[in-house]
């Protein structure tokens, strides 16, 4: 089941399962295997706008029921935030704040609000299931036709994308359920060593 | 490899030369004489000056609050457009943001399409544009109209017919290498830029031959001498030789190689001194620890010789640039009276929130002083000859994001990485010696941290939020007048966002300009009184120009949101304090106009 993480480049695979934890770095595993139906996967997801207050999906993608090494985990072993009642956000979300405005805000505009020229992120982030945005992130989209131009870059060759993908995603899933206020986040959790040593291993020290 | 590849292409470029050096000749006369006759507007910045005047004075101030819409061209794209159309004698020329169409409309005939021309482009340019698919536009030259595409192929196209000539690569897109300026024909060659600074490109300029598109010459902006194309005798920085290899001795090992300093603003030349002027953009990465040392040549106004691309000065601005405040606006040429003298002047307004004026023969830096008064990164420029930081801006250490360190968030800096003004082009009219110029009123926090390049990938390593200046009208952007010689704001016009569009001033004693809602508006050179106001389609980011036809003056202009503007206000600016738990409450631009591109031309009642 590792052998698909290798498309991530040298930087991932086993030095990256820290960061994805045990669980996500299975079912990342398993969206890479689906590979080849995912253009199918993501539109349809997108076509779709999912019901985020129902229970069904609170559980699966929303609510934290484990945490590992600073990262939270849903029932379904998708990473999620954490924000406690005084605001405090968890590292993950923070640092997604941080990789959000350096790698993706140039296309996307600021906080995943979206802009004239690319869709706002904090939707997707909702509408598309985890692996399908990891997937899209990965792999890339194209959607080019008479009324738009839009291209999404394949990203899995990038390491300031790659190994803070789950950041990234965490982020703007809390910005797409209104969790997280726009702007920066004011209070945080602290770095946790493991996310610091997954880190160093993932950009290659 | 790449090395011999390019002396072959020089030696077929000099054996070009000798064959059709008299026909390139007469092209330049040609070409000279268009750009002096006020009817038609040949290349972008309507004159070599980048003056962007017109003469005409048909529509003017006393009759311009009656102007009309005369015509109007959808562009069938809905991407930022920027630059303008061309009119050469009774045909308009009208590019497109990617995937880069060009129209040649017949203007005798109710702008009826002449010839359409769509190149082949593979899609995946387009996320490597930095900041949307822009395009600023077409340039004529010896019956050739020149459009550089997104993917960095330049082509020439009959004017008359619009097949093609010839066409000639010049980057990369797989590496970042990417395009969206125009191109300005000089004699008998066109100068070409690079975009992807923020992809780790190296910058350079490349001057191919108008006839054919081989290379006449390619000058890098960092590098050894060889490729910066410098005399490290010569070649002066604020009058001092700038010694051997600048290009690299100021970088740690290979960095220079992924330097940036790109290239993608607006060219002027002075065919008396026979130089060209540019300026060239940031270091990559974004972080300023990752890349210790001045950074030479990035953030830098060159002047080049037309002929062999030989640098004769530079002046480089911001030294390690710790902001993202690239220096490639224009640099606008005029000839003014300062400290009693006539000299030939090179004024240009930073993103860095400088405006500068220089000695445009011999590089000394005359005057650098900020043109809104919120820019508070630099307490100034040291102007003291003898001080070993001569020309080198003071950086005041709160707002330093190499001394804050990685990491480490510093707020409350102004300008904002996209500057006091980004690449959207300013006016100078002679008659007021004044400049017009279109600025940005926006501040940032910005939070540098480390990156890893790899080729082809975004090489960013900051995390920016912008917001506009506290305690000031509240708006993103200022229309300004400005005197070059005093350094001094002459008049400011408060606008609600940034002012994206390009300037013209004309002898009619007004001066356009176009706002983010989608705004036309025509004011009084002298005061700044709206005289005009009219609503196009679309956000305006596009560029004024002016022509006749039959006798009639029309102003034209392109509209259609996006740029960086589209990205960075399409959904409000940041409220600093949102984190904070206040209420935010930045106008969105969505909340005034939507995609699409348009040409809206105007003119008086009969």
């Amino acid at each position: 089941m590792r052998a698909p993480l290798s498309s991530f480049g040298p930087f991932s695979g086993p030095i990256c399962g820290p960061i994805f934890g045990p669980v996500s770095g299975l079912a990342l595993a398993a969206a890479l295997l689906i590979g080849p139906f995912s253009g199918l996967v993501s539109s349809a997801a997108l076509a779709e706008e999912v019901d985020k207050t129902s229970e069904a999906y609170q559980v699966a993608n929303i609510v934290a029921a484990s945490q590992e090494d600073g990262v939270y985990y849903t029932e379904d072993g998708v990473p999620t935030y954490s924000i406690k009642e005084d605001g405090t956000v968890d590292w993950l979300t923070y640092s997604g704040f941080r990789r959000y405005h350096s790698e993706c805000h140039v296309c996307h505009g600021p906080e995943g609000e979206g802009s004239s020229y690319a869709p706002a992120l904090k939707k997707s982030a909702i509408d598309l299931d985890y692996y399908s945005f990891v997937d899209v992130v990965t792999n890339g989209r194209t959607k080019v036709n008479a009324a738009e131009n839009s291209v999404m870059p394949a990203f899995g060759t990038n390491a300031n994308v790659m190994c803070y993908l789950n950041d990234i995603y965490v982020y703007l899933k809390a910005r797409g359920m209104d969790a997280v206020p726009r702007g920066r986040p004011a209070k945080k959790e602290g770095k946790p060593d493991a996310i610091r040593e997954a880190e160093n291993a993932c950009l290659g020290g | 490899m790449k090395r011999l590849m390019r002396d072959k292409r020089l030696l077929a470029a000099t054996a070009a030369f000798l064959i059709g050096s008299s026909a390139a000749a007469v092209a330049n006369e040609e070409l000279k004489s268009l750009m002096n006759d006020p009817n038609q507007w040949v290349i972008q910045t309507g004159n070599y000056s980048n003056h962007r005047y017109s003469e005409l004075d048909q529509i003017n101030a006393d009759n311009v609050g009656k102007l009309q819409v005369a015509w109007s061209f959808s562009t069938g794209v809905l991407r930022g457009h920027e630059g303008s159309p061309l009119v050469i004698g009774d045909v308009m020329y009208v590019h497109t943001p990617f995937p880069n169409i060009v129209y040649a409309l017949d203007l005798n005939n109710e702008g009826k399409v002449l010839w359409k021309y769509e190149p082949k482009q593979d899609a995946n340019v387009v996320p490597v544009m930095c900041c949307d698919t822009v395009n600023r536009g077409l340039a004529y030259g010896d019956g050739k109209i020149f459009l550089h595409q997104a993917d960095t192929t330049v082509v020439a196209l009959d004017a008359k017919t619009g097949e093609k000539v010839w066409s000639v690569i010049n980057g990369d897109p797989s590496k970042g290498e990417t395009n969206t300026a125009t191109v300005m024909p000089v004699k008998d060659t066109i100068i070409v830029g690079i975009s992807g600074g923020e992809f780790g490109v190296r910058g350079s300029v490349t001057a191919y031959k108008m006839s054919d598109g081989s290379v006449a010459w390619r000058g890098y902006s960092m590098g050894p001498d060889s490729d910066t194309l410098m005399d490290p005798e010569k070649t002066t920085h604020l009058g001092k030789p700038v010694g051997k290899d600048s290009g690299t001795a100021t970088w740690e090992g290979d960095q220079w190689k992924i330097g940036g300093g790109t290239t993608w603003g607006w060219y002027s030349y002075d065919p008396e001194l026979n130089l060209i002027y540019y300026g060239t953009g940031n270091p990559s990465t974004w972080n300023p620890a990752q890349r210790p040392g001045d950074n030479r040549w990035s953030m830098t106004i060159f002047a080049r010789d037309a002929d062999t691309g030989m640098a004769k000065w530079v002046y480089q601005m911001t030294p390690h640039d710790e902001w993202d405040f690239d220096g490639i606006n224009e640099m606008i040429l005029t000839e003014q009276e300062i400290g009693g003298q006539m000299r030939k002047l090179l004024t240009h307004f930073d993103r860095n929130g400088l405006g500068y004026t220089l000695d445009r023969e011999s590089g000394e830096l005359l005057v650098a002083e900020k043109y809104d008064p919120v820019v508070n990164w630099t307490t100034g420029v040291d102007m003291d000859k003898n001080s070993d930081t001569y020309g080198r801006p003071a950086v005041v250490a709160q707002y330093s994001t190499e001394q804050n360190g990685e990491d480490t968030n510093s707020t409350g800096i102004c300008p904002a990485a996209l500057g006091s003004k980004d690449q959207q082009p300013a006016a100078y009219s002679p008659k007021t010696q004044t400049f017009y110029v279109p600025t940005n009123h926006v501040c940032m926090d910005y939070e540098p941290f480390r990156v890893s390049y790899t080729a082809g990938q975004p090489y960013v390593g900051a995390t920016l939020s912008m917001y506009p200046p506290e305690g000031s009208h509240g708006g993103m952007g200022n229309f300004i007048a400005w005197d070059n010689v005093n350094g001094k704001i002459k008049w400011s016009l408060p606008e609600q966002f940034s002012v994206w569009s390009g300037a013209m001033a004309t002898a009619g004693d007004i001066v356009f300009y176009g706002t983010l809602e989608g705004h036309v508006k025509a004011v009084s050179a002298e005061t700044g009184e709206l005289l005009y106001k009219f609503k196009t389609p679309s956000g305006i980011i596009g560029n004024f120009m002016t022509y006749t036809h039959k006798g009639k003056q029309y102003v034209a202009i392109l509209s259609g949101v996006g740029g960086w503007a589209g990205i960075g206000l399409a959904a409000g600016l940041t409220n600093p304090n949102d984190g904070l738990g206040a209420v935010g409450g930045y106008a969105a631009l969505s909340d005034y106009t939507a995609l699409g591109g348009t040409l809206t031309v105007f003119t008086l009642p009969e």
